[in-house]
């Protein structure tokens, strides 16, 4: 992406963004972080994003306004606002020196830790300009163990930034191969050159992986797609499986022991989605290890 | 916009149900008080309240602000509907929403800015005397029996004094209670002569119908409703537009005020067309629904929707409403509604503040058209403005006897207000070979700040002296109209450099 590029040279270092919140995932959010920054040889970013919203409201059902009522409810919410975020910053203020320890002893250079006052889709939109990667853990603060595991942001983050997304499980293992989900699209050969132009994957087996029927058109487009990378000092393997794009997926990562899934994403309009359902969505619910989302 | 759907509904249900309910009780008198003000039938009031509200929910730019039917807008139309009758009313009401929208694509709202906050504190306090003082006829006209005024102060006093209750005080509104009782007092007592909502005029009966406003569609309609549809819509949007900056205060969010005005004339359209008359964005019930939790749209919507369940469940109920809990309920809402610290500010803000907000409310009063008053408040703000600024310039003079030469430095804005300043700042008698003009660091706003420095320039001549000005370019860039400091980083700097 020949804009990305220019942002690079215009802004100077971009940074690898983790994001940091109270659930078991933070520690794994570290690891992988300090992974990707130490192998893009670029800053790391500890941000923690203090979502307001979460808040409960004060309840006062009276119902009545009188003399100055405008002025003592300003008031008191001003000053329940105060106390709530003062605690929220301290908390985060915490997680934030735990995580800062942890990269700094796994060897990252350069840390940074940020706090914002926004959800965290929009503290991450704030910080795009300086951004190169987002890593996000799959397990967040308000999501439960039980059903829909993802984080209940990832969604509205996904959808909003412009970044590649990192999303991590809770345990941390030095990646050693990935795979792309290629569909063949223009999309798809974007996503192909984004890989081509970032050191994270260099040295790694690459599996191009396309799910569909195995006609000559797809073979072409995988061969254009392994010429554009292999003179990147990859090493790529490329696989035509059919069958349904989430199981065959799967099925193949576990059959190589695939450790990091890249995937493009949501490429349909969010009414579409939320007719149909989309893989990058399922491919969210069932994750287990790593995955790349790539916009 | 981000993960708006869960964030601008979901994310407060419980507060926001809440606060919806307390929200669609108190509204219920405050639509019927209305109607009655401009003139209609309950009815439409309370269709318009339930229809603006719903609408906005969706449509609207401020998620937790409640719009229905005002009586600012009730005021406006007094004369429409006495001479003309319901039909013009609800055409008038389209033509308000038409013009809201298209005052929403021309990014009207932006205006906003010029509007200072002595005028909405004079705004505010001016809408607040005007719900009052709409109450009067109710307690002073001719048929009123006696027992209006003990039922009014027991009213008042069931307001302000139950919420002081432990426990039940904070659970039950007051104002709720008050029209309960009230109700039951006067239906035990069967008085005489207590006038009830049912004497007002219809009740809503069904759910609201569509309907085409049955007027001629020609240009003598449209020149009765125009002048009315105009002060409405520009009515309408000054009060949301200042009710949604009390909502961003409250809540520390922002809105998104061209969405707001296109919203509000959706909301008016949607409730011309459902029998409703037009309304906007209320001061007191968004404060209301903030107070009792209220945070999102689901809060407007659930406001709503529960006034119309209530209205038709209630509706056998209603009537026996006596009119003096609704004064009671009014007068709560002007208490309410009016900015008490701008009375206790009056000592410590400077002079200029507190004339344009006396003036505010003083011609809205005596119009009864808050446009007016706004007009006249922005007006006389801008014109202090330009005498502060005025004041801003500084002509220094410097003899040099070696040339014979006089040099005067103008330094600071030079504009209409002070370019009269700024030619008596010269001594045209004084007799030199040689003047010289420095204004490079000046500003020159305007073409009568040119115009002062050419009068200057010919008096010198005329006394027979060589007149050089300096630096004219740089002190004549502000005059272009876009002298883009918005659109240059460096023109700030630039501007105040030289």
């Amino acid at each position: 992406m020949t804009i990305d590029k220019q942002d690079i040279k215009a802004q100077g270092p971009l940074n690898v963004v983790a994001c940091i919140d109270a659930s078991e995932s933070a520690l794994g959010v570290c690891d992988y972080a300090a992974w990707a920054s130490q192998r893009m040889q670029v800053p790391l970013t500890l941000l923690h994003a203090l979502d307001e919203e979460k808040y409960p409201a004060r309840t006062d059902m009276t119902g009545s306004i009188g003399l100055g009522s405008r002025e003592q409810l300003q008031e008191d919410l001003v000053n329940l606002d105060r106390e709530r975020s003062k605690l929220a910053l301290k908390h985060g203020h915490h997680l934030l020196d735990e995580a800062e320890k942890r990269v700094l002893a796994s060897g990252v250079g350069s840390v940074t830790k940020r706090q914002r006052h926004n959800n965290l889709a929009n503290s991450l939109v704030d910080l795009e300009p300086e951004s190169r990667l987002f890593v996000l853990g799959l397990q967040g603060e308000s999501s439960t163990a039980v059903g829909r595991h993802i984080g209940s942001q990832l969604e509205t983050v996904i959808r909003s930034v412009h970044r590649p997304v990192l999303l991590v499980p809770d345990e941390f293992s030095a990646p050693r191969s990935a795979m792309l989900a290629f569909d063949g699209s223009s999309t798809a050969f974007r996503s192909i050159e984004l890989l081509a132009g970032t050191p994270v994957f260099k040295g790694l087996p690459l599996h191009l992986v396309m799910v569909g029927a195995d006609t000559e058109e797809h073979r072409s487009q995988l061969k254009r797609a392994e010429a554009a990378l292999a003179p990147q000092g990859m090493q790529v393997q490329v696989a035509i499986r059919d069958g349904d794009v989430e199981q065959t997926l799967h099925a193949y990562q576990e059959e190589h022991n695939i450790d990091v899934l890249i995937m493009g994403a949501y490429g349909h309009s969010r009414i579409r989605q939320f007719l149909v359902g989309s893989t990058t969505t399922r491919m969210l619910e069932t994750a287990k290890k790593p995955l790349v989302i790539l916009r | 916009m981000l993960g708006s759907i869960q964030t601008n509904w979901f994310s407060n249900i419980r507060g926001d149900l809440l606060a919806g309910i307390v929200v669609a009780l108190a509204l219920i008198p405050e639509a019927i008080a209305f109607s009655i003000i401009a003139g209609v039938d309950p009815k439409v009031g309370l269709y318009a309240s339930f229809c603006i509200a719903v609408v906005i929910a969706f449509v609207g730019g401020r998620p937790g602000m409640i719009s229905a039917a005002t009586g600012a807008m009730a005021l406006l139309m007094v004369t429409l509907v006495k001479e003309h009758g319901l039909e013009y009313l609800l055409a008038a009401t389209l033509l308000t929403g038409v013009l809201q929208i298209i005052a929403g694509y021309l990014k009207l709202g932006a205006l906003m800015r010029f509007v200072s906050r002595s005028v909405v504190t004079g705004f505010v306090n001016a809408l607040a005397i005007l719900i009052f003082m709409a109450q009067m006829p109710e307690l002073f006209h001719d048929a009123a029996s006696w027992h209006i005024y003990p039922l009014t102060a027991a009213g008042l006093g069931i307001i302000y004094l139950f919420p002081l209750i432990p426990v039940v005080g904070r659970i039950l509104p007051s104002p709720l209670i008050c029209i309960v009782v009230l109700t039951g007092v006067a239906m035990y007592l069967n008085i005489d002569g207590v006038r009830t909502v049912g004497d007002m005029g219809q009740l809503p009966d069904t759910l609201p119908i569509f309907l085409w406003p049955d007027v001629p569609l020609n240009l003598e309609t449209l020149m009765i409703i125009l002048p009315y549809s105009t002060a409405l819509a520009v009515v309408g949007l000054l009060e949301s537009m200042m009710t949604a900056t009390i909502v961003d205060d409250l809540t520390d969010t922002t809105s998104d005020r061209h969405r707001e005005c296109k919203g509000q004339g959706i909301a008016n359209i949607g409730s011309g067309l459902l029998g409703g008359m037009a309304g906007c964005a209320m001061i007191g019930q968004s404060i209301i629904n903030i107070k009792s939790g209220g945070r999102t749209r689901l809060s407007t919507l659930t406001a709503g929707v529960f006034l119309l369940i209530l209205v038709l469940v209630l509706d056998k109920w209603l009537v026996q409403i006596p009119m003096a809990a609704l004064v009671a309920v009014m007068i709560m809402v002007s208490i309410g509604t009016f900015s008490w610290d701008s009375i206790k500010n009056l000592k410590e803000h400077p002079l200029s503040t507190n004339i344009v907000m006396v003036v505010v409310v003083v011609v809205v009063v005596s119009t009864h058209n808050l446009a007016f008053g706004v007009l006249a408040g922005v007006l006389l703000a801008a014109l202090f403005f330009a005498n502060k600024v005025g004041h801003y310039m500084l002509v220094s003079a410097k003899y040099d006897e070696e040339t014979e030469t006089r040099t005067y430095t103008v330094v600071g804005q030079v504009f209409f207000s002070s370019s009269e300043k700024f030619i008596e700042s010269f001594d045209f008698k004084e007799a030199v070979e040689n003047v010289v003009i420095d204004v490079s660091r000046a500003h020159f706003w305007d073409i009568t700040a040119v115009a002062a420095l050419d009068k200057v320039v010919v008096k010198f001549r005329r006394e027979g002296a060589e007149v050089e000005v300096l630096g004219l370019n740089e002190a004549s860039a502000t005059i272009v109209d876009r002298f883009g400091v918005h659109d240059k980083p460096d023109a700030v700097e630039r501007l105040m450099a030289h």
